[in-house]
């Protein structure tokens, strides 16, 4: 194999693992989202029809997780060997959490008892966000190694800034699942998603602040990436489009909108997650270990490359026939099962 | 007290993937079993396929995403317990499981979402296509990680270089000397496993006056099933076995408790292999049995455990008392599905109760089968976590112990939990019997949910 090829596919592979995290990020975002809002609804009809409308994809949705984790460890063991011990109460209680959401779905049709469905699946929810959030805070942050290896405590994620990303990324996840219900249901059900949605969009953007307030105040490396020249004239246009967004954003919930006010969230999203990766370029694991670093051997990236290339589209394909299968609005009175 | 972080991490890795198996082992023979039922209807549009289908769809949701939710967990235990393991074989074991995510996992989630909400939305012909891309999924999803686990147990097509194994191989390293017994013989227990659970719920049925019609034909599919499996499942162990004295003849040594290579085998039906005398105590055993059965001769010779210094013996009573249960099992298997097809043969299978009974009360069989086995070949794989390359001891995380047993307390009680509400609902799923109508437009299979186009 040539030598460019072999030093361009660390690059690759972190671009095919940052596509998938994005892909988790927001489909398994709105279903999370679904179950942070389920507290909020009005009665059991209409959490019947919230998890009618997230019932024919969480699965898939999930999916991405493990595409995220295999992933890494396919193209960077030496970055997962460092991130699962560093994050390891955090991954395992998410990991949990998931059990309880996941089983939701059968249980809760079958039970007598709705209300600890009901729970559980919120609680899955609120618990897996907040890990998740906390291993981003954690990432951003850094890790402590030596020799390769993780040599921190076991609560080392757990700072304020964690928190904050935590919060956001709650916050977030509620958004994309207010959105959603103002994609997939209608009349007043709807009325009150735009409702929380405004709410949310705000608590969003006041975390996203605080995140891109503190980062750089905190983190030297952080600093330097943003405010040198000529990096802050070609990095200026993300923090722009982020604001511009959010105002277009607060027009299309108010004008209740369907699709345009889920778009614009994941639009969002989309800017965050390319902020944080500016930041901590080109570190898979900040601040030590660098994408090529962490790479995999060439063999073992190739292998899985020619595999990838030919099944990546192939699910793509059938997972968009899915979403174009299950479209349009859950009516009042649906139920799953 | 001094928790060790090495005992714990195994301690939680066979909890959570023991857990884990039991679904698999269960979802990959139904879904099979689903796509035939299927196809069957799509053939003969006969009802009772249809109905049963929908009855049995029903409980596959439930199982399946039991499987997906302990499934996830796994993923990410290799780096969380074992990221040592993930350094050194991450070359290798990477790709194995990345194509079965690409592969499998996708496929499974998505067609199943059309199996279960499609019915009304989808022709029935594509309805049909999902169970079987379904069943594809499972089976597919079975060669990976089995590939993965024989690699660990016999690695090839690999090279060694400061500590790390880089891939030279792929097909050697997929198609490694043990995968194609292993994937056999796995297979082929998960078919079993699932056949047993309809025997039971046909004979259930049956004994209750219920759903008769319907209960008549599991039965009869379960019985012919398991008539022809079942025997060739002890074929395929043997193999395995063959298989597995040629590379790891320790485990076979201590599957039977033989201590010294020098003398041939006796079959121990019972006994307690004592580690410090190197003995078996109470021992009832058969001379030479064991050397016919592994060696096919009479006086036959293999390694004893003392050809191997006491720290590379696999921990004895697992291995041991783990073969003893799957072969008793797999024996009773052989016997009940081999005299339900006598019954068959003289039309008096639907009418022998006490045979009814008996199969309606042993649908667990398969199950403890299926862990047996797999305490065998891992704990007899022991002490290393990749066969003759890496030790167990040396592939664990740099995780302080009181996380392990933080998290281990945990997993324990989530798993108690959902388990126990999962069996139960099983259980009320069954007891609420076959649909007497499947509701939905003609080509419905499935329960619907309520989305409007």
């Amino acid at each position: 194999m040539s030598a460019p090829l072999t030093s361009a596919l660390p690059a690759i592979w972190a671009a095919i693992i940052g596509v998938a995290v994005v892909f988790y990020v927001v489909l398994d975002g709105f279903d999370l989202g679904i179950g942070l809002l389920f507290p909020f609804a009005k009665d059991d009809a209409e959490r019947d029809r919230m998890l009618a409308s997230i019932a024919p994809y969480w699965d898939g949705n999930e999916t991405w997780l493990v595409l995220g984790g295999a992933g890494l460890l396919v193209a960077f063991p030496h970055a997962y060997a460092v991130i699962m011990p560093a994050f390891y109460l955090p991954i395992v209680v998410m990991l949990l959490a998931l059990v309880f959401r996941g089983v939701t779905f059968e249980f809760r049709g079958i039970a007598q008892s709705k209300p600890l469905w009901n729970w559980a699946f919120a609680g899955g929810s609120v618990v897996a966000g907040l890990c998740q959030g906390f291993v981003l805070g954690g990432l951003v942050e850094g890790v402590r190694v030596t020799d390769g290896a993780f040599s921190g405590g076991p609560f080392d994620w757990a700072t304020p800034f964690g928190l904050i990303c935590a919060l956001g990324v709650l916050s977030g996840y509620a958004l994309l699942g207010a959105t959603w219900l103002m994609l997939k249901t209608d009349g007043d059900m709807a009325r009150r998603a735009a409702a929380k949605a405004k709410f949310l969009l705000v608590a969003v953007l006041v975390f996203m602040a605080a995140v891109s307030v503190y980062t750089p105040l905190a983190i030297p490396r952080i600093a330097q990436r943003w405010f040198s020249m000529p990096n802050f004239v070609y990095l200026a246009p993300v923090p722009i489009l982020t604001a511009l967004i959010a105002l277009m954003q607060w027009q299309w919930i108010s004008a209740r909108r369907e699709l345009l006010p889920f778009l614009a969230t994941v639009a969002l999203f989309l800017l965050g997650y390319l902020g944080l990766a500016i930041s901590s370029y080109p570190y898979m694991v900040p601040p030590s270990i660098t994408v090529w670093q962490a790479a995999a051997a060439p063999s073992s990236q190739t292998f899985m490359l020619v595999g990838t290339l030919v099944l990546l589209p192939a699910i793509l394909g059938y997972t968009a026939f899915v979403y174009w299968l299950f479209r349009g609005k859950v009516r009042e009175g649906a139920t799953y099962h | 007290m001094e928790l060790d972080p090495v005992l714990l991490a195994r301690l939680q890795f066979a909890f959570t993937i023991s857990f884990h198996i039991i679904f698999p082992s269960f979802t990959i023979g139904l879904a099979a079993y689903l796509a035939t039922l299927e196809v069957l209807w799509g053939l003969t549009g006969a009802e009772r396929y249809r109905k049963l289908a929908a009855f049995w769809t029903r409980i596959f949701a439930v199982s399946f995403g039991m499987g997906v939710v302990s499934g996830v967990v796994l993923s990410y235990q290799i780096g969380t317990n074992w990221s040592r393991f993930s350094t050194v074989a991450g070359n290798v074991i990477g790709p194995l499981l990345g194509y079965e995510v690409l592969m499998a996992f996708f496929l499974e989630a998505t067609f199943l979402s059309i199996l279960l909400f499609g019915g009304d939305r989808v022709p029935r012909w594509l309805h049909v296509f999902s169970g079987i891309a379904v069943a594809v999924g499972t089976s597919l999803s079975a060669f990976w990680i089995l590939a993965a686990n024989s690699w660990m147990q016999t690695p090839v097509g690999h090279a060694i270089e400061s500590g790390i194994a880089y891939p030279r191989d792929w097909f050697a390293i997929i198609f490694n000397p043990s995968f194609p017994y292993r994937l056999a013989h796995m297979l082929n227990a998960a078919f079993l496993t699932c056949a047993f659970v309809v025997l039971a719920v046909g004979a259930r049925f049956l004994l209750a006056g219920r759903h008769e019609e319907e209960a008549r034909t599991m039965l009869r599919m379960a019985v012919g099933l398991t008539a022809v499996l079942a025997p060739l499942q002890l074929f395929l162990g043997d193999q395995h076995g063959l298989n597995t004295l040629k590379y790891q003849p320790t485990k076979i040594a201590a599957m039977e408790a033989h201590w010294d290579g020098s003398e041939p085998g006796a079959f121990e039906i019972f006994a307690w292999p004592d580690e410090k005398t190197e003995s078996n105590k109470f021992s009832i055993a058969i001379p030479h049995a064991s050397s016919l059965i592994i060696t096919h001769s009479w006086n036959g010779l293999f390694p004893g455990l003392k050809d191997v210094p006491p720290q590379d013996r696999p921990p004895l009573p697992n291995v041991f008392f783990g073969f003893r249960i799957m072969l008793a099992v797999g024996l009773y298997m052989i016997a009940a599905a081999l005299f339900g097809a006598l019954l068959w043969w003289r039309g008096q299978l639907f009418t022998t109760r006490w045979y009814l009974h008996i199969v309606a009360n042993t649908w667990w069989v398969g199950f403890v089968a299926v862990i047996a086995g797999w305490v065998v070949s891992e704990s007899g794989r022991q002490p290393w976590i990749v066969y003759g390359v890496l030790r167990t001891a040396d592939a664990v995380s740099p995780v302080p112990g009181g996380s392990v047993a933080t998290t281990l307390v945990l997993f324990v009680l989530v798993y108690g939990i959902v388990f126990s509400f999962g069996i139960y609902f099983i259980n009320r799923l069954i007891a609420r019997g076959v649909p007497e109508t499947v509701p939905g437009a003609a080509p419905s299979l499935a329960p619907r949910i309520g989305v409007a186009p």
